[in-house]
């Protein structure tokens, strides 16, 4: 009989559970394509809401700033990182890509922290996605 | 479309959404959420405050 507090039952259960819940696989990647979409689908929706919110703000608040959207490269290490933060916001990346919006501006200091927020914005929406997948198989209420 | 913000300003806004982040997804229960979002919110704020305050001094 499996101990409850062994760590390698602990860690079959989330395998079983994970395999077991479609939303387990679904979840994040709504999460990462839209920006609280993953918590919208298990109906947490103030939850959902806040972090739609939250990520929407900052990634149209940097691109309000003149911030830079980062294209793939293969530059310096910073810009990769960029691109790989960016690409984190999922949908609203494509969007600002196809609209050509984020060329960022040089000549303002503002404009840099604006890169900032929208690579930020990527990163929390990553965060975000990964919360929606611990409530998909039963870690977090 | 631009938009204008001062340097604190900035700083407040991502503090704001970021500890927004935070509080949902590294805790359980609503009132630890806001709880945790408020604690994140103050360091964020107090960190810039601080912050400045030491270049200051290093200024002057």
């Amino acid at each position: 009989m499996a101990n409850p507090q062994n760590p390698a039952a602990a860690r079959q259960r989330i395998v079983e559970s994970e395999a077991s819940h479609p939303l387990a696989k679904i979840a994040p990647l709504a999460g990462w394509f839209f920006p609280g979409l993953g918590h919208f689908i298990q109906r947490r929706w103030i939850r959902g809401l806040l972090l739609m919110l939250a990520v929407l703000i900052l990634f149209f608040a940097g691109l309000g700033m003149q911030g830079k959207v980062y294209q793939f490269n293969t530059g310096s290490l910073l810009d990769m990182l960029g691109f790989v933060g960016d690409l984190g916001s999922g949908l609203l990346y494509f969007l600002a890509r196809a609209m050509e919006w984020g060329g960022g501006n040089i000549h303002r200091a503002v404009a840099d922290y604006g890169t900032k927020y929208i690579v930020v914005a990527g990163l929390l929406n990553v965060i975000a996605a990964v919360d929606a997948h611990h409530i998909a198989i039963g870690k977090k209420p | 479309m631009t938009f204008e913000l001062s340097h604190y300003n900035a700083a407040l806004l991502f503090a704001l959404c970021a500890s927004t982040v935070f509080g949902i997804t590294q805790r359980n229960t609503p009132k630890d959420m806001f709880r945790y979002g408020a604690y994140c919110f103050v360091l964020f704020a107090g960190g810039v405050i601080v912050a400045s305050w030491l270049m200051w001094l290093i200024k002057h």
